[in-house]
């Protein structure tokens, strides 16, 4: 597990729709400092990418938005707590953390 | 040379149209931003380069998307909706109280005078303004704090704040249209509104002449003459002389008065435009004749203009922000279906001929004159 101070590399694969509006292709790789858990991966995505802000969690409580899900080594985390540790693979960059639309046709 | 520029917003991106004055041969870019219901563009008539969009899907919220190239190049803005204080409650479509909540940004009105300022109406109903060119926004309260707030409710299409009209020689003077509660009025530069329905009947609500409670779907403004509204009503086409004081019905010979844009030649006051449809359980033309009507007289006589569009199996809508006038000498009137085609006039209305005819749903339909 990685531990406060650490800056670990994370791997978050962005839907579609955000990977366009960000201007980025394929997986977005994050140095997330301390403990990585949901709510501090997506600090450090909005950091780097602040267009992203408001699309995937509100702009005030970090609510996550009702179609977007959180998924990383075949869990869904949409409804685990946002300051709760990911699982070590996410952390160390083995698996990736994985930002979906919910799925509802388009 | 002269030429125009069309916006066009889709139910899957927003397209940009230009033409010389001839509005003959078109050149057409898009789809911008690809699969994003796009409700609104419109340019800054101070800087016409300076270009707003409203971008949104139910999966990922609002974007705001600003162009200063004329809409070849974009950059996402502020997308911060927050309603002033504690939001109370509008009415349910059963009555029953509901809270406000963000949705989505309708409609997007550039200043007259200053390309950074620009409003937003938005449903849940409230209105929005920015100073620094789309950044941040700040609701302007006192219309959504209005006393009858809590008695608004949503039209069909959500309860959206879908017109915003600046008035060219009072400054302090707007007017904004809300599904369904009707019309407001400030004359404070938006600190301060109150209702102007005096005269709307409609069926559907408990008081048929309320004070609130009316679908407006759209009015319209001929810039030389602020204090004349017209109006496309759910039911009903209507006018108003004195800066909606007062409406009276000028649907006359219409083959139906349900419909949902209404716009104003650019040179012709009293050149008015509909697009009636069959019925508000019936969003398609009447007997599948996509026809616009022109009164030349201010209303009660209308005129069907048919040459260009189809006269048979044609069962599309036309949306209430989807027309939109150029200010060439002739006139040129534009609108969109939900077909996914685009029509233009170059003749204020006597003939008509597709620009596309193949996009998403249109949803909305802006023209820039360009010098």
């Amino acid at each position: 597990m990685s531990e406060p101070g650490d800056a670990a590399v994370v791997r978050v694969i962005l839907p579609a729709h955000l990977r366009t509006l960000a201007r980025v292709d394929g997986v977005v790789e994050l140095e997330v400092a301390g403990r990585v858990t949901q709510c501090s991966v997506l600090d450090a995505l909005e950091t780097r990418y602040p267009m992203l802000r408001g699309t995937i969690r509100d702009h005030r409580g970090g609510t996550r938005r009702a179609f977007v899900r959180f998924f990383a080594c075949q869990q869904d985390l949409s409804h685990e707590p946002p300051d709760a540790p990911l699982p070590e693979a996410v952390a160390t960059g083995a698996e990736p953390y994985l930002i979906v639309g919910a799925m509802a046709g388009g | 040379m002269s030429g125009v520029r069309v916006l066009v917003g889709t139910r899957k991106g927003a397209f940009v149209l230009r033409a010389d004055g001839k509005r003959e041969k078109w050149e057409v870019s898009g789809p911008h931003f690809p699969g994003w219901e796009i409700y609104h563009l419109k340019g800054s008539p101070a800087t016409p380069d300076r270009l707003y969009a409203s971008q949104s899907t139910g999966w990922f919220g609002q974007l705001i998307q600003r162009s200063d190239d004329g809409g070849v190049t974009w950059e996402p803005v502020g997308n911060e909706f927050k309603y002033h204080g504690t939001p109370g409650t509008h009415q349910w479509y059963d009555g029953t109280p509901h809270p406000w909540e963000f949705a989505r940004v309708w409609h997007l009105e550039p200043s007259l005078d200053d390309p950074d300022t620009v409003y937003a109406g938005v449903e849940d109903a409230g209105l929005f303004r920015s100073a620094d060119g789309g950044r941040n926004w700040e609701e302007l309260p006192g219309l959504r704090e209005h006393s009858s707030g809590p008695s608004w409710q949503p039209g069909a299409g959500g309860m959206c704040l879908h017109t915003i009209i600046l008035d060219p020689a009072q400054p302090e003077r707007m007017f904004a249209a809300i599904s369904a509660a009707g019309v407001f009025r400030s004359d404070d530069a938006g600190q301060t509104w109150r209702p102007v329905n005096h005269g709307l009947h409609s069926e559907g609500i408990p008081d048929t002449g309320a004070e609130v409670g009316h679908c407006v779907h759209r009015i319209a403004m001929h810039p030389s003459r602020p204090s004349v509204l017209f109006m496309q009503k759910h039911w009903d086409v209507m006018r108003s002389d004195d800066a909606g004081e007062s409406w009276s019905e000028v649907s006359g010979d219409l083959p139906t008065d349900f419909g949902f844009p209404i716009d104003v030649h650019a040179h012709e006051p009293e050149t008015v435009y509909v697009v009636p449809i069959t019925s508000d359980s019936q969003h398609f033309p009447p007997e599948g004749k996509l026809r616009v009507y022109r009164s030349r007289t201010g209303g009660e006589e209308w005129e069907p203009l048919t040459r260009g569009l189809p006269q048979e199996h044609c069962y599309v809508n036309v949306l209430r922000d989807a027309m939109a006038v150029d200010s060439l000498d002739d006139c040129g009137v534009y609108f969109g279906t939900t077909g996914g085609q685009v029509y233009v006039s170059a003749d204020a209305g006597d003939t008509w001929d597709p620009i596309v005819r193949d996009l998403p749903a249109v949803l909305s339909v802006e023209v820039q004159t360009l010098q």
